[in-house]
């Protein structure tokens, strides 16, 4: 029973730390996105 | 084999979806080559990544399953662990080469070829347990898969919810890969026009 939970632990956790790392992604392209969208704001303010 | 059986349905439905996700890798890859169209790239790359995660799975499953069953976490010598790990290395090279090229089309290019060539080792893969001497399990055999009635029933369930998870995270960094390029194109646009304007 230990191997078992071992192993569905194991799917789990990489499942998880593979959201993780698409989460952060996403944030660092919301960034990117919002930088844009502040330099256009700031060329037609001129 | 006992309750230790059950990781089987994780470790089939995983090892099924990487090799759906590196036949991707291939198709986009000649795609690329084909059109010269970056979103191509782009999918090749999310599914790569999408099938190492799962290739990991796999081997991580299929090493926990094996302490008990085959008293090691590791046989080194057997062909299908074997393949199964330089299919793995093969994708991480992959990711390597991407990494040390710039963004453009000598990036997409040698990763589209890259990406193909290492897809060949998925047909060994599959056929190392038929071609060579082996202790790893063979369930699907020509005459179908050999397991019984309720086993194979958790199998399908298993085969589709692992492809649903898999399509969806391939969809997901597919479009934040095509997002993050496009928003990396507008931004050089941007820093044209104001070295143009002063």
């Amino acid at each position: 029973m230990s191997f078992l939970f071992a192993g569905y632990l194991a799917v789990w956790t990489i499942i998880f730390l593979y959201l993780v790392y698409l989460a952060r992604s996403q944030k660092q392209v919301n960034a990117r996105l919002q930088e844009i969208s502040d330099k256009l704001r700031a060329s037609s303010d001129q | 084999m006992g309750d230790v059986q059950r990781i089987f349905y994780f470790h089939m439905g995983t090892a099924w979806n990487s090799f759906l996700t590196f036949f991707a890798v291939f198709v986009a890859g000649i795609a690329y080559l084909i059109t010269r169209k970056s979103k191509w790239d782009k999918l090749g790359a999310a599914c790569a990544e999408v099938g190492m995660v799962f290739t990991t799975i796999v081997m991580v499953t299929g090493s926990i399953w094996a302490k008990p069953i085959w008293n090691t976490w590791w046989a080194w010598g057997d062909p299908r662990l074997m393949s199964v790990m330089v299919l793995w290395l093969m994708y991480a090279a992959y990711f390597i080469l991407r990494s040390s090229l710039p963004e453009g089309d000598k990036k997409y290019k040698f990763s589209a070829v890259f990406g193909i060539i290492a897809f060949l080792d998925v047909p060994i893969v599959w056929m190392s347990i038929r071609w060579w001497r082996t202790i790893h399990p063979v369930v699907i055999t020509s005459s179908g898969a050999e397991l019984a009635a309720e086993m194979l029933h958790a199998l399908m369930v298993s085969l589709i919810a692992m492809t649903v998870l898999c399509v969806t995270l391939v969809a997901l960094r597919t479009a934040q890969r095509l997002n993050s390029s496009l928003a990396d194109e507008v931004f050089q646009q941007l820093d044209q026009e104001r070295v143009s304007r002063q």
